[in-house]
């Protein structure tokens, strides 16, 4: 009898040990862009990610294409959700996908670390408690650059987007803060490439300056496009259309144009200068700011796991709103709507041996959030 | 909107329709021919781009890359036919739509696998680059009227090859009766393979020429092919000429469309709404023009009815 309670009590512990550590345990859902058009995108999200958290045993990671398709993106979710049961999502791309998966993910008590997607209705009306923002919202770049066409003195921009939640979040947070008038304001089919038209109609507005925010292969294909036209205009945009991994696809036409971002591999700091170093060595590679996005993400979650289990809910949320962490981009911290408040930067384009890159030329906004904090009832 | 406005977008219109003639010629051709509904065309067109692309960065040499991507995408035209397509001629249309999208999976992963997910850089010649004056006013991009320029020089060899050929005297007979020429102890299958790596070529060149002015990277090919489906829609199915006018039909319609549209509205409507009605409706201006064609003509402006 004696024998049979020892044993007992020695299974309990064990149970209880398990469940001890098992407790501890993360599992993260990503959900990402990894095959066709904007896959670069994707790519270098999950590579950051996986960088933060490289050797921590209480996380697990699925990593899942979605194609860029709104409805893969939805379905895939649902499964990691009900049949993977992962405590955590994260990993969405586009704001499109984003406003499709975040919503019924956060009501259904799991947790959404947004990498990159921050579309206004997220930060606004529809915010979340257990959503959180760990890049940007959509507008701020752009704000950015509105700002800093003050500053360089331009009057009357030209700008375009795509018509798509983000690209109609560009325009609107460029307005926002841009002081002179318009030229001339165009939506374009997301996935659009060739520009023609739209150059053709710069030419004849009379602008000064233009704006634009195209992300992916589309920016490829309108900076090219409109260095040859011979326009003679000075460019802003936000970093997007020059981050790393399509630069070197752009060429030469790049060179010199500012551009906004909240980070940026010169940025001088402990985290940051490790992060660079790591992610070369393992990837063999420059980072871009969206794999800097997809490493804070992990190192925030990381912190939060270091105070909380994720199954404590609100302890965790506590956790994860202190963002104690070092981030990448040096000041980090969430406003109430779990959107970041940082420094967003001006860079400009320019040329490291033969490899093209950014440099920081100044701090376009200060400690900058965004517009939508009041709207968000939490 | 000035008349050199429109002018210039005319020119836009007429550029973008040439570049969908180099895709949908193929497409009717291969269709018209072996009645195979090929999915997998436009990954021609992104064999072609990246073919170029390594070629460029590899020699430097724009001209080099503008032959790979004609040879590259003929070499794997070739291959595909002789491995998969050949199986497909004989099932019927519903089959050779599932395994030409398979192929669209499995060669868009496989570029992936050799180059990466990372848009790769193909430039224009320095000596194409900056713009030409055309008329008094306008000026006009040296590269896009080159673009122009190559579409109706293969246009017009298309057009002699077809109707002054031996080859394409048996091309025009496997499309009005396979069997028979087979009979007649034409190498049927040879026949095949050749007009299928044509108009795989054609495809690559085409993706090689716009690659340099947009972006080359893995997907490219699939909204062009959805164009190119149009075009050959409005053309008629198997006719060379009906790509022609299609193209420049839906090119043109397209560009005009996108950029005057918006404007037309403004006359009535206040701009920020016009703006995205006008650019949303720009957008279905084509298929509305297919629709119309189809109610008129519902094999096509030059289909065989």
């Amino acid at each position: 009898m004696k024998k049979f309670t020892t044993t007992l009590a020695a299974l309990l512990i064990m149970g209880s040990a398990s469940s001890f550590a098992d407790s501890h345990k993360v599992k993260v859902g990503m959900i990402t862009t990894l095959s066709g058009g904007g896959s670069g995108l994707g790519i270098d999200v999950r590579d950051g990610f996986m960088l933060a958290v490289k050797g921590n045993k209480n996380i697990s990671v699925i990593t899942k294409d979605d194609q860029r398709k709104p409805d893969i993106a939805v379905q895939l979710a649902d499964k990691m959700i009900q049949s993977d049961k992962v405590d955590v999502l994260t990993g969405i791309i586009w704001s499109n996908l984003a406003m499709a998966v975040v919503p019924a993910t956060v009501n259904q008590g799991k947790f959404y670390l947004s990498p990159n997607a921050g579309p206004s209705k997220l930060a606004g009306k529809g915010c979340h408690k257990n959503y959180f923002n760990v890049a940007w919202q959509n507008d701020n770049l752009h704000e950015a650059a509105g700002g800093y066409a003050n500053s360089a003195g331009f009057k009357n921009s030209f700008i375009l987007a795509p018509n798509y939640p983000a690209g109609k979040d560009a325009l609107t947070g460029y307005k926002r803060y841009f002081k002179g008038s318009l030229a001339g304001e165009i939506y374009t089919k997301l996935g659009q490439k060739d520009y023609a038209a739209e150059i053709a109609q710069i030419r004849a507005s009379g602008a000064d300056s233009v704006f634009f925010f195209l992300p992916g292969g589309m920016g490829i294909g309108f900076m090219k496009q409109f260095s040859q036209s011979g326009i003679k205009l000075p460019v802003v945009g936000p970093a997007f259309s020059f981050d790393q991994g399509i630069l070197k696809a752009v060429g030469d036409a790049a060179l010199g144009v500012k551009n906004t971002s909240q980070w940026s591999k010169d940025i001088d700091n402990k985290a940051n200068k490790k992060f660079v170093k790591d992610f070369q060595s393992e990837y063999g590679r420059l980072p871009s700011l969206y794999a800097s996005q997809g490493y804070d993400t992990g190192k925030l979650l990381i912190s939060a796991m270091s105070k909380a289990k994720v199954k404590d809910k609100d302890k965790f949320r506590d956790a994860l709103r202190k963002a104690d962490f070092s981030s990448t981009r040096g000041k980090f911290s969430f406003d109430k709507n779990h959107h970041p408040i940082q420094d967003i930067y001006v860079r400009e384009v320019i040329k490291e041996g033969k490899i093209l890159t950014n440099k920081i030329i100044s701090v376009g906004l200060k400690n900058h959030s965004n517009a939508y904090v009041s709207e968000c009832k939490m | 909107m000035t008349s050199i406005l429109f002018f210039e977008q005319l020119l836009n219109g007429i550029q973008f329709g040439t570049m969908l003639f180099l895709m949908s010629a193929g497409l009717t051709l291969i269709f018209g021919v072996m009645g195979l509904i090929n999915l997998a065309h436009g990954s021609f067109y992104m064999i072609g781009a990246f073919s170029a692309a390594l070629i460029a960065s590899l020699t430097g040499s724009f001209w080099l890359a503008l032959l790979a991507s004609l040879s590259g995408a003929a070499i794997a035209g070739v291959l595909i036919e002789i491995i998969i397509i050949r199986r497909l001629y004989r099932r019927d249309h519903l089959d050779q739509v599932l395994a030409t999208f398979a192929l669209i999976l499995l060669l868009s992963e496989g570029v992936r696998w050799c180059f990466g997910a990372f848009p790769l850089y193909l430039d224009i010649p320095e000596i194409l680059n900056g713009t030409l004056p055309i008329l008094d006013d306008i000026i006009y991009s040296k590269y896009r009227l080159f673009i122009i320029f190559m579409g109706l020089l293969i246009a017009a060899g298309l057009y002699i090859l077809i109707s002054k050929t031996r080859l394409g005297v048996r091309i025009r007979a496997g499309q009005n009766d396979r069997q028979m020429i087979s009979a007649l102890g034409i190498d049927i299958s040879k026949l095949y393979t050749i007009v299928f790596a044509l108009g795989a070529s054609l495809a690559g060149l085409a993706g090689a020429m716009i690659g340099a002015i947009q972006s080359v990277e893995v997907g490219m090919g699939e909204p062009i092919l959805i164009l190119a489906f149009v075009v050959i829609v409005i053309g008629g199915i198997g006719s060379i000429k009906g790509a022609l006018i299609g193209s420049i039909l839906v090119g043109v319609t397209d560009t005009i469309g996108r950029i005057f549209l918006p404007e037309l509205l403004k006359i009535f409507m206040e701009p920020a709404s016009a703006t995205s009605v006008g650019s949303s409706i720009g957008s279905m201006l084509i298929y509305i023009l297919m629709a119309l064609i189809l109610i008129i003509k519902p094999s096509g402006l030059f289909g065989k009815t």
